[in-house]
């Protein structure tokens, strides 16, 4: 928001703005001899119709903008609109067809070293990559649309796609059907808020190396998986809903190699698994409900200094898997519904500490084919005796306070 | 009418029936089929209604072997030694389910009526006494007036007055022309019903013939006594091949009953 | 068959233990229902329960009919209907009242709840489908260990094994067979071993359809082409009719030459 203010207070210290119409009867007459004819501070007003023009470059600082959705044809060869110069605002298109290749990454709008751009209210229909930011700084993404067609993932592109960006606000969006949903790499100090990212191929949401940024409010659904989160450090994570992501080697979300991260308030349901951790170093689990998922939480190699509190683990087939030794994880005052304590004190906390893996969860680590056993008998005995003298299962993880009641999340 | 051809049956290494034949050909006639214990009295009736599957050997009834047939039973009407029923269902219940099962004609009402059965029509059966489950066996086996009536025990747990009534009515239906086949512990039934005795032993036929033959035979004044004389007998000829518990318990259990 | 079917049904509606099997059903629902909010939940208490007690109760249920109609059996043998039939309808007679206590105490409460209404009608259906195939299964199988074994104790002690083999032991060797060949493909022996155990086929089933399919083919491409598609569902539900069917046949054929 602060980054939105200040821009809207840049805006009017330009010169005295005039406007320029862009339609089939006006002066201009396609969209690049508008933004010929414009000057620094400017508004080009393009009103509806279809254009067919493609590598429309935008190199000054004008406002660009849609009159109730005017389409602009890509015809499958050109990038759309290529913006070269800071200060620019892109609003209110209907971007069809951009070209696609398999040799550069071709986007229906693209930042190319600017700042303080402005990207709103744009539908992109079929393109590889949607909006593109390449060493874009200060910038608003907000309220688009974006929905392509991505088969597999060699040849899509990724929706909403920031590379070496800085402080970029992406919020209200909506991404579909492409590779990655939002996809950042090397972008810091970023807010990603309140997006929609559903039947991504890959992930809803992915960052590599990127630091310091946080994303909050998002949906991430039936996605490849929701949300990767790799090489990346101080990233917070709230109020995110990952569901349905669902399918062989699917996950909510993915923390790899990640350092100092917050996850609160998130709700993780009907996922094959909810958070899956390689390397994942001080980070804190708070007022997070899983539920309804294959695994709740599996943690794999070299995860240190985990605190899970105050979660509520739902009805998930198995809410723990931890397959190498324990470092300094722990959990404190969580709720699970599978605990089978009692609370005589009646101060809200079981009395015995709830054990979260299970020896079947151990089992299954080790021979995933045993999963076919999932829920019967033998291994409810066997997770019975296991629980009453815990030989194989780590007995450093446990809830030594399990709430008694579901906690509101 | 049924003609039994070399019949063997054994059940594992015990043998029941060592080649028996017979032949029952007289219409409203009394054939009471004695023996002890084990002696394949049992084996023989539940041969003839394919209950059980003889090993060897033929049964044919009205000329046509029985193997794998299962309609010829129309022609028979068969009480079971130990009545017992399904618990949960009442007296009436029961009778219809058999007419339903088997159809045709039948005549429960007279039967019901001579054993006084009304009052307990709408127990159910698992509140029945021994006797009034005897009773309700014999109105099942009865009720659908076929020409061969097999009799394996009838007169167990029955009262006096009911006795009386099964015998007036076995009577009647000799009288009526059926093949009767009885199989009784009690010698005085015999000796008032029977015209007609098969002694088995040890699954042969050690004597048929008629109550006087029997007596005349081995020289005694009663059947009592002349039984007595066949187990005694059959026991010296068997110079001790077949246990003695057998025969003593079932030489007992002969003369007391 | 219809015959003996329809008075077998009859007499075991009747029957006290048939009552207090659909009180249980009956109750357990009603409490469950009740006293969880999460219906998921409730359905997975009653896999277990269907699972577990089904096989159980229809098996002990089974020796016990078989050998208490004994001799009422030896009546309806010297009847002129087939063997097959007698016991046939017995069989299902049996098979049938266990599965309409079942139906009914699950589905009574379920309609009470006004559960019918939601998506939740299908996991009912396919807990009810699971429960009445292994409840004619083990019923089968029961009455068929009665028919080949004379000596009641024995009868009995042989139907409590077999129950035990297929809910625990089972599973169990499954388990030791799978970690222990570890190091070569697992997925078609872990299917085809579960084939052979009607019970995790059902368990299979009902997770299947309680959407545990994903985790299923978590562990590869086998079983998420067997299980994760209508095909593992289908091959699944057929073979279990194929074992609904299987104690039917042995029964004719012991029937057929066992003596009386």
């Amino acid at each position: 928001m602060i980054l939105r203010v200040l821009f809207l207070l840049i805006l009017p210290l330009g010169l005295v703005a005039k406007t320029i119409d862009v339609c089939p009867t006006c002066a201009a007459t396609t969209i690049r001899q508008g933004i010929a004819l414009a000057k620094t501070g400017d508004e080009v007003l393009v009103h509806p119709g279809t254009y067919r023009e493609g590598n429309i470059i935008i190199d000054k600082s004008i406002i660009l903008k849609g009159i109730d959705g005017p389409t602009v044809d890509g015809e499958d060869q050109y990038e759309i609109f290529t913006i070269k110069a800071s200060g620019v605002t892109v609003e209110g298109f209907h971007l069809v067809n951009a070209g696609k290749s398999t040799l550069k990454d071709m986007a229906a709008i693209r930042v190319d070293h600017q700042r303080h751009f402005s990207i709103c209210e744009n539908k992109v229909e079929n393109a590889q990559f949607g909006i593109y930011l390449a060493y874009g700084f200060d910038g608003i993404v907000e309220n688009n649309e974006l929905k392509s067609n991505a088969r597999d993932e060699v040849s899509s592109g990724n929706g909403v796609h920031c590379w070496y960006a800085k402080r970029i606000f992406i919020a209200h969006n909506t991404i579909r059907q492409h590779r990655d949903g939002i996809y950042l790499e090397f972008t810091d100090d970023s807010h990603i808020v309140d997006n929609r990212s559903e039947g991504n191929l890959r992930y809803g949401l992915h960052f590599m190396f990127s630091n310091r940024d946080v994303y909050a409010y998002n949906t991430f659904i039936d996605n490849g998986a929701g949300v990767a989160v790799m090489f990346s450090k101080k990233i917070d994570m709230l109020y995110n809903r990952f569901e349905h992501n669902w399918g062989r080697s699917s996950y909510g979300l993915l923390l790899k190699e990640i350092y100092d991260a917050r996850l609160e308030h998130n709700q993780f349901l009907s996922n094959t698994i909810g958070i899956l951790m390689e390397g994942a170093t001080r980070i804190d689990y708070r007022h997070n409900r899983f539920k309804r998922n294959g695994w709740a939480v599996q943690m794999t190699g070299g995860c240190i200094d985990n605190h899970f509190e105050a979660n509520a683990f739902q009805s998930n087939a198995l809410d723990m898997v931890v397959n190498s030794n324990v470092n300094n994880n722990t959990f404190n005052g969580n709720y699970w519904s599978e605990y089978t304590g009692y609370d005589l004190d009646r101060d809200g906390y079981g009395d015995v500490p709830h054990r979260p893996v299970k020896l079947f969860s151990y089992i299954t680590s080790q021979t995933p084919e045993t999963i076919v056993l999932l829920r019967s008998f033998f291994v409810d005995l066997l997770n019975f005796s296991e629980k009453v003298s815990p030989a194989l299962t780590p007995a450093n993880v446990a809830d030594e306070r399990p709430l008694m009641q579901m906690p509101e999340i | 009418m049924i003609s039994i051809h070399q019949l063997h049956k054994s059940y594992g290494k015990l043998p029941v029936l060592k080649g028996i034949s017979l032949e029952f050909n007289a219409p409203g006639s009394v054939t009471a089929i004695l023996g002890p214990n084990g002696s394949g009295k049992t084996t023989l009736m539940k041969s003839i209604l394919g209950m059980v599957l003889p090993d060897q050997g033929d049964i044919l009834v009205e000329g046509r072997s029985i193997k794998g047939q299962w309609a010829y039973r129309h022609q028979i009407d068969y009480l079971p030694q130990i009545a017992r029923f399904p618990e949960n269902l009442r007296v009436r219940e029961l009778i219809a389910f058999l007419q339903d099962l088997r159809q045709g004609t039948t005549r429960e009402a007279e039967l019901i009526r001579m054993f006084g059965l009304e009052e307990q029509l709408d127990k159910r059966l698992n509140n029945l006494s021994g006797g009034t489950k005897q009773k309700v066996n014999l109105v099942l086996a009865f009720m659908y007036d076929s020409p061969v009536l097999i009799l394996d025990e009838p007169t167990s747990g029955l009262d006096p007055i009911a006795m009386l009534r099964l015998k007036e009515f076995i009577q009647a239906e000799r009288k009526r022309g059926k093949l009767i086949l009885i199989t009784t512990h009690i010698i005085h039934f015999v000796e008032e019903m029977a015209d007609e005795i098969v002694f088995l032993l040890e699954g042969n036929i050690y004597f048929r013939g008629s109550q006087e033959e029997l007596k005349a035979r081995f020289g005694e004044t009663s059947l009592e006594r002349a039984i007595a004389a066949i187990l005694g007998a059959g026991k010296t000829e068997m110079n001790g091949k077949a246990s003695p518990s057998l025969f003593n318990s079932s030489t007992l259990q002969l003369l007391n009953s | 068959m219809k015959k003996i079917f329809q008075y077998t049904l009859y007499d075991l509606i009747r029957s006290r233990w048939t009552l207090f099997y659909l009180g249980f059903f009956l109750l357990l629902t009603t409490v469950l229902l009740a006293f969880s909010g999460d219906i998921s939940k409730v359905v997975i208490s009653l896999m277990n329960v269907v699972l577990i007690l089904c096989p159980l109760i229809a098996t002990m249920f089974g020796v016990m009919y078989a050998y208490n109609s004994r001799e009422f059996t030896e009546l309806l043998l010297a009847q002129p209907i087939k063997r097959t039939s007698i016991f046939w309808g017995q069989y299902f007679g049996l098979g049938v009242s266990l599965s309409l206590s079942l139906a009914i105490g699950i589905g009574g409460p379920f309609l009470f709840y006004g559960l019918f209404a939601t998506g939740e009608i299908w996991n009912f259906f396919i807990l009810i489908a699971n429960g009445v195939m292994l409840s004619l299964i083990f019923s089968g199988l029961a009455f068929l260990i009665a028919l080949r074994n004379e000596n009641r104790i024995k009868g009995f002690g042989l139907a409590i094994l077999t129950w035990l083999f297929f809910a625990v032991i089972y599973d169990g060797i499954m388990l030791l067979l799978l970690v222990f060949f570890r190091e070569y493909p697992l997925e078609p022996l872990a299917l085809s071993l579960s084939l052979f155990n009607p019970i995790d086929l059902s368990r299979i089933l009902i997770l299947l359809k309680l959407d545990i399919s994903a985790l299923m083919g978590y562990t590869g491409a086998v079983f998420e082409k067997f299980l994760g598609t209508g095909l593992g569902i289908t091959i699944a539900f057929f073979v279990l009719l194929f074992w609904v069917g299987l104690p039917a046949l042995a029964i004719r054929r012991v029937a057929g030459r066992k003596d009386f």
